[in-house]
């Protein structure tokens, strides 16, 4: 509504005729207003496409280019219009927005480009209509996503990121978060994956049982009693493996605090925890069984994968962000095992020899028999527990593929986003070669020019090369910057260029007018 | 559970109808639409040329596209021009004679009461809705009219009842409206003296005959030896 103030002045002072008889002393002296016209039509010729609109649509939002003097300077005065040489059909979404109060949002434009007309325009990107606001958060979002990926990718990639001072913790936290920026961290990164799948390996082997040397099929003895100090080395050469790479990773963490409360740090202390405390507690009767129990914990070791399988941590990470759904699924499961556990137990209460002593012993049949296993073990006989049975069979299926599409979905994008991510890490060294190679074609065009006496003082004109008379003023002066340069920096009777002149195997790579480029070659001619 | 999965969907279906209700009653509100006389009639009316007649439907007709303005957006457009919400205590507010405290900090500005009287005073045949022609009649009066129109026109705002008389409670209302617009202030006790105390200048030096009302004669006569308001008068002459 703020469009229509500058119309309504009028009305708003008008009705202050009505303070005048209870003021009590003189009221200020109108301000002098230039009468001008309130109704003149003005053009905006944007590339071409002519806009025209009254002044006073302009002049509601005076904090705008086009509502303030700042249109001025746009001012064409032979043909009497504003130029503006910017996008004609964005500038028709920032024109509707002076005439109604409300931007919207082109949905077929690239949103980067809205957002760089309005700062043009200087309206602020607040100002969006509620119908489009949502959209354009969300495209929005999305885009700082996508370049904050790219830019993320370029700091923690393999580019020259760490200093050349940097301590010896900076460099071992990076070699251990980027593995292939060094062979020494990449081998440590292997090491550490096989012992993980060796402790793994001899976890599992170790329950499974083995013949004794005598052939004796009275006894059979899992091999972890019968080879116990086997196992027991591997064991202590994992645990000492785990437990110096969980130093060193503390070590070398920036932030200690938050690096001890990362699910990594935690999964490996659960790995290693069992060991140490195995080894204090005593070899007594009472506490082994304790002792056996905690052994399970030492499967957790296989958790630690998740640093060497990007897969797994992606599922992690969908597991985290739909634990709603998780847990709606969790809730409705719950509700819908009570309901049929209690109907089932009092549906067969009245058999003898039921299975259905109570109705927690009933959960254990709800359950199966909604996940559709059904094992047997359990099984309604009559009739009416039968039918609840089958009522309860089908609804389990329903219950159970409500939250899977949103879980499955989730999985999905993140999945698909990594997978550009990485695809556009890879892209970006390519992309960035060819930028690279195209911008040293500018400066060959120099060398060359400067090749053909182009800076040379000719005197008269016919000597001019060609080359010269076909440069563009922009070229000239351009040129004739980086010679002024050149004159300051190198030291006179040095024929800067004269490498080119002996072929392209000697040309300097990457021919960049960067600093570096320059100041090494002259160090080179000085030396 | 499917019963459950039933309820759950049911609820949601009926939470949506009443709000479709709503919104078929709004669409029938908007379709009524008022067209002003024609131009010319407009400017024989009234003391604007015919170019500022368009410049003012313009707006009009931007701001309200059915062609009439009801009470809520005639406070919501005036209101505009008052900054919302709360203010620091300004020198001068009425709130800077109240001794200091807290809970003063910030005056709450609120123009809609003495917006109401002027859509009242708009509104000249309390139809509850101010067309085109009413707005430009009365803005006609205000900024072309002359010294005798525009005094009449502000008993007529005066006069709140419209019975053709001002009593020292419809001025208070008056005045109390017009101090809001500075600012209420959110002391719990209202401090009466002020307005009260220029309810009662004002009504010493119109009451004439000291009934305890004022009536237009005695209005127009005061306010025509007042220099002052003479002279406050010809502000917004120029305003269009």
């Amino acid at each position: 509504m703020a469009a229509g103030l500058a119309t309504w002045l009028p009305f708003a002072r008008a009705a202050a005729v009505g303070w005048l008889p209870l003021a009590q002393q003189p009221l200020p002296p109108a301000p002098g207003v230039k009468t001008s016209r309130g109704d003149e039509v003005l053009v905006v010729n944007v590339s071409g496409r002519r806009f025209e609109t009254w002044k006073n649509t302009l002049d509601r939002y005076p904090d705008t280019l086009l509502g303030s003097s700042e249109k001025e300077f746009f001012y064409d005065a032979d043909s009497g219009e504003y130029f503006f040489d910017r996008d004609p059909d964005m500038f028709r979404h920032v024109l509707n927005f002076y005439r109604t109060g409300r931007l919207h949002c082109p949905r077929q434009e690239c949103i980067q480009a809205f957002d760089e007309e309005l700062a043009f325009y200087g309206l602020v990107p607040e100002l969006v209509g509620d119908c489009c606001l949502e959209e354009y958060r969300d495209r929005k979002k999305e885009n700082a996503e996508r370049l904050a990926e790219d830019e993320e990718a370029e700091q923690a990639g393999d580019g020259p990121a760490l200093p050349a001072g940097s301590s010896l913790r900076q460099r071992l936290w990076r070699a251990f978060e980027n593995p292939h920026t060094s062979t020494a961290a990449l081998v440590f990164y292997y090491v550490t994956g096989f012992f993980i799948a060796v402790s793994v390996i001899a976890n599992v082997v170790e329950t499974i049982p083995c013949r004794g040397a005598a052939r004796r099929s009275s006894r059979e003895q899992p091999c972890g009693e019968r080879f116990p100090q086997a196992f027991f080395c591997m064991d202590t050469a994992c645990v000492l493996i785990f437990t110096g790479e969980y130093l060193l990773r503390l070590f070398a963490a920036p932030s200690r605090c938050r690096f001890l409360r990362s699910v990594m740090s935690l999964i490996d202390v659960v790995a290693i925890l069992p060991y140490y405390i195995g080894l204090l507690v005593p070899k007594n009767d009472d506490v082994s069984g304790a002792f056996v129990t905690l052994r399970v914990f030492r499967v957790f070791r296989i958790f630690k994968f998740s640093r060497h399988s990007q897969g797994l941590r992606i599922l992690g990470y969908t597991l985290k962000s739909c634990a709603s759904e998780l847990g709606f699924l969790l809730f409705s499961l719950t509700m819908a095992i009570i309901i049929f556990a209690t109907v089932m137990f009092y549906a067969e209460k009245g058999t003898n020899k039921t299975n259905f002593t109570s109705i927690p012993a009933a959960f254990w049949y709800t359950i199966v028999t909604m996940t559709t296993l059904g094992y047997g073990d359990m099984v309604p006989s009559t009739i009416a527990g039968k039918i609840f049975g089958s009522i309860c069979s089908l609804s389990g299926v329903l219950v159970i593929a409500l939250p899977v599409p949103v879980i499955v979905s989730n999985f999905s994008r993140i999945y698909h986003q990594n997978q550009r991510a990485d695809k556009r890490r890879a892209q970006q060294k390519v992309r960035l070669a060819r930028i690279r190679l195209a911008k040293s074609g500018t400066t060959n065009a120099f060398l060359q020019y400067k090749q053909n006496g182009g800076l040379e003082d000719s005197g008269s004109g016919e000597e001019q090369a060609l080359c010269v008379r076909n440069r563009s003023a922009f070229e000239q002066q351009h040129h004739h910057l980086l010679h002024c340069l050149e004159k300051t920096t190198v030291r006179p009777n040095v024929r800067w260029y004269s490498r080119i002149e002996r072929g392209p195997s000697e040309a300097m790579p990457a021919l960049s007018f960067g600093w570096e480029a320059h100041y090494k070659l002259w160090k080179s001619h000085r030396a | 559970m499917g019963a459950v999965m039933g309820t759950f969907s049911s609820l949601q279906t009926k939470q949506r109808r009443p709000s479709k209700d709503k919104i078929e009653d709004e669409l029938e509100m908007t379709m009524v639409c008022h067209r002003p006389e024609g131009l010319e009639q407009l400017e024989a009316q009234t003391n604007f040329t015919k170019r500022e007649l368009q410049v003012l439907y313009r707006g009009f007709k931007n701001e309200c596209p059915s062609g009439v303005v009801n009470e809520d957006t005639f406070k919501q457009i005036y209101a505009q021009f008052f900054p919302h919400g709360a203010l620091p205590c300004l020198e001068g507010s009425p709130c800077m004679e109240l001794p200091p405290s807290p809970a003063l900090l910030f005056c709450l500005v609120d123009a809609s009461t003495y917006a109401h009287y002027l859509f009242n005073a708009f509104d000249t045949t309390q139809t509850g809705s101010v067309k085109f022609e009413d707005f430009v009649t009365a803005l006609s009066i205000l900024l072309r009219g002359t010294v005798h129109e525009k005094l009449r026109w502000t008993f007529n705002l005066y006069d709140i009842n419209k019975d053709g008389y001002i009593n020292k409670e419809e001025m208070m209302d008056i005045v109390k409206a017009i101090y809001d617009m500075m600012g209420k202030y959110t002391y719990p006790v209202l401090k009466e003296d002020t307005p009260r105390q220029h309810v009662d200048v004002f009504f010493q030096k119109m009451d004439k005959n000291k009934d305890g009302i004022v009536t237009l004669d005695e209005f127009l006569e005061s306010c025509q030896e007042d220099d002052n308001i003479m002279r406050s008068l010809q502000l917004f002459q120029n305003v269009m």
